[in-house]
């Protein structure tokens, strides 16, 4: 077997769908049934978990550290509620679509600027363009509703068939479904010879260059797509809540998003998805504790998964599960998360 | 004309301010290349340290500030000996996500101790009110920042231009292999300069209560303009970034006056343009590694 098929047939293996994914969302899809009066907080989980997997599109695969993804999150959350309030799209699926586009044209737009420079000229602009937006949106109080937020947001019902309901139910699917299909454009795309070429450049962008990738449009295009993603996880904010309000823009919103995906490990798309989950709990039980300080034992946990290592947490977390593998379908089997530095 | 002038003046004081808060991020962010997101932290933590010596017991205020000084610099050691030394080697994104823990600690911490609304530091007679000169408007307190923080200024130049300690450091800031091959000893260096730019911070906390308002959101409030203070100042000496502080505190006093509506909007945009512009900064060199 020659180099460049043994590459392939090595990509092919790693992209085929595992018995594990398939249960993680059959897994995520009973929650539906199974706890149908949670169906507000497992939206915002949902919600969560699509916007940290477009943070690991970036941070993950292409290895750009971003300290101001909330400003697409924003742009896509004031975009849907801008759509829905004035009764320009009423339709929230097109909205979704709409709000996620206007969110990209942002991300290409700011890509050619966050390309350049290292990580941390990169980490500045994405934080300036993100405190930016959200100076604009004060400004422009008589659009956005300045401090007040968007307000009196009447959502119709999705594909004029089903309304949203107050318990959130219609919400939760819709949300699931969005999230669901996504994942699989995501998926597709890691793994497609575009995504192996992005992880080239995150590990030598100097030699990924030498063999010919095309390192700047590489980047642009998936800086683009992540903004896409971040957009439709804000359009999906305000249509699940029917709210939009400058915290949409907050620093803090980066800065957690960040954690989340910390959390659930970078660089393997489930990452996001079982991080919104931990983060969610966590800050639950935090802030049953604590009410006002919940921000204390973030920060702390935070402080320990560096100093402990995230490679190394990770692993402790799997070695149970992967003893339990080993047992049933011997060695090969075993789960390791592909963790690997920005 | 004397608006102007007046607003010159309340520039430059603002300016001389950022600078003290911002030259210990300086040395840790453009010397050592370690993203230091906490630096508000050790800032608020002189700030209230003074805030209680003046208000609670009853100190003199400029006896308070050289106690913000050594209390934020014992803090930044205490912490560099123990957190930040294992950190140095690691990614950008680790020292991110570690610094914004602390960040969030700090904040949590000092609302829990001493509540979430804005403290006022309790300033002696003699520097309250402003006078006249040549009908220009001069506010007191200003004029003794822009004294403090100009004597600082010149003091930090001279010890990093003539010491031998700031030969030292320049050294093994340029080269850590090499300067730790001499006998100069790499970590004792980053870490004395680490507290001593901490120090600094706390002092500039402590006298920029009167002027930027201290509650516990400072850290992540000044965040951004610390960062716009080195990114767009560069590391390659102290004299960028205070060029870069004296030209952010005019445009923000200047900004806020003449186009209130703006709000920050003139400074962010500026940094942005700056950055894609000279990258390594107004006065930087093409980083060293």
């Amino acid at each position: 077997m020659g180099a460049a098929s043994d590459v392939g047939y090595h990509a092919q293996r790693q992209a085929r769908w595992h018995y594990g994914e398939i249960a993680f969302w059959l897994i995520v899809l009973a929650c539906g049934f199974v706890f149908p009066s949670r169906y507000l907080i497992m939206t915002d989980i949902l919600r969560l978990a699509l916007f940290t997997m477009s943070l690991d599109l970036i941070l993950g695969y292409a290895g750009i550290v971003s300290l101001g993804h909330a400003a697409f999150f924003g742009v896509g959350a004031y975009a849907a509620g801008l759509l829905a309030l004035h009764g320009i799209i009423n339709e929230p699926v097109l909205a979704l679509i709409v709000a996620g586009l206007a969110a990209m044209v942002l991300g290409f737009a700011t890509s050619f600027l966050v390309i350049r420079g290292v990580d941390l000229t990169r980490l500045m602009v994405t934080l300036g363009i993100a405190l930016l937006l959200e100076a604009l949106a004060e400004r422009f109080s008589n659009i956005t509703g300045g401090t007040d937020g968007l307000q009196g947001i009447e959502m119709q019902p999705i594909f004029g068939q089903i309304p949203f309901d107050m318990f959130g139910k219609a919400g939760f699917f819709y949300s699931l479904a969005v999230l669901f299909v996504l994942f699989l454009f995501a998926r597709r795309v890691v793994h497609s010879p575009f995504g192996l070429s992005l992880r080239a450049i995150k590990n030598n962008p100097l030699r990924a260059a030498a063999i010919g990738i095309p390192v700047n449009r590489r980047l642009i295009a998936i800086y683009t797509l992540a903004a896409f993603y971040a957009g439709i996880a804000g359009a999906l904010f305000t249509q699940t809540t029917a709210i939009a309000s400058l915290d949409v823009f907050a620093f803090e919103r980066s800065a957690d998003l960040m954690l989340v995906l910390v959390i659930g490990g970078t660089g393997y798309l489930y990452g996001g998805l079982i991080g919104a989950v931990v983060f969610r709990m966590l800050q639950e039980l935090f802030s049953t504790i604590t009410p006002q300080y919940w921000q204390f034992w973030i920060g702390l946990v935070l402080v320990v998964i560096v100093l402990v290592g995230r490679q190394r947490l990770h692993r402790w977390v799997l070695y149970v599960p992967n003893l339990i593998i080993r047992q049933v379908a011997g060695r090969k089997a075993v789960v390791a998360v592909p963790e690997s530095d920005a | 004309m004397t608006a102007i002038l007046t607003n010159l003046f309340d520039g430059v004081a603002y300016g001389m301010l950022l600078f003290v808060l911002a030259c210990g991020l300086a040395v840790t962010l453009g010397l050592m290349n370690f993203v230091n997101l906490a630096h508000g932290a050790f800032a608020m933590a002189g700030g209230y340290v003074c805030m209680v010596l003046v208000n609670l017991m009853g100190w003199p205020f400029f006896a308070a500030l050289p106690l913000a000084f050594v209390s934020s610099a014992a803090i930044g050691i205490a912490l560099e000996r123990t957190l930040y030394r294992h950190l140095y080697t690691r990614s950008h994104l680790d020292q991110v996500l570690f610094t914004i823990g602390l960040t969030f600690m700090s904040v949590a911490a000092v609302d829990y101790i001493q509540g979430s609304s804005r403290v006022f530091i309790n300033l002696p007679a003699a520097l309250q009110g402003q006078f006249d000169l040549f009908g220009v408007g001069i506010g007191r307190y200003r004029l003794m920042i822009i004294v403090i923080c100009g004597l600082l200024t010149v003091g930090l130049q001279m010890v990093l231009a003539k010491t031998r300690f700031g030969s030292r450091l320049r050294a093994a800031v340029d080269d850590p292999r090499a300067a730790s091959g001499l006998g100069i000893n790499v970590p004792q260096v980053f870490a004395f300069t680490f507290a001593f730019g901490c120090g600094l911070a706390g002092l500039g906390g402590a006298l920029s209560a009167e002027i930027l308002g201290l509650d516990p959101y400072f850290p992540l409030k000044f965040m951004i303009y610390f960062l716009i203070v080195v990114t767009v100042g560069g590391s390659s000496s102290i004299t960028g970034p205070f060029l870069a502080s004296l030209l952010l505190g005019i445009g923000d006093v200047a900004g806020k006056y003449y186009v209130p509506k703006m709000g920050p909007f003139v400074i962010y945009t500026m940094m942005i343009v700056i950055l894609i512009w000279r990258p390594n900064g107004l006065f930087g060199r093409p980083a060293a590694r």
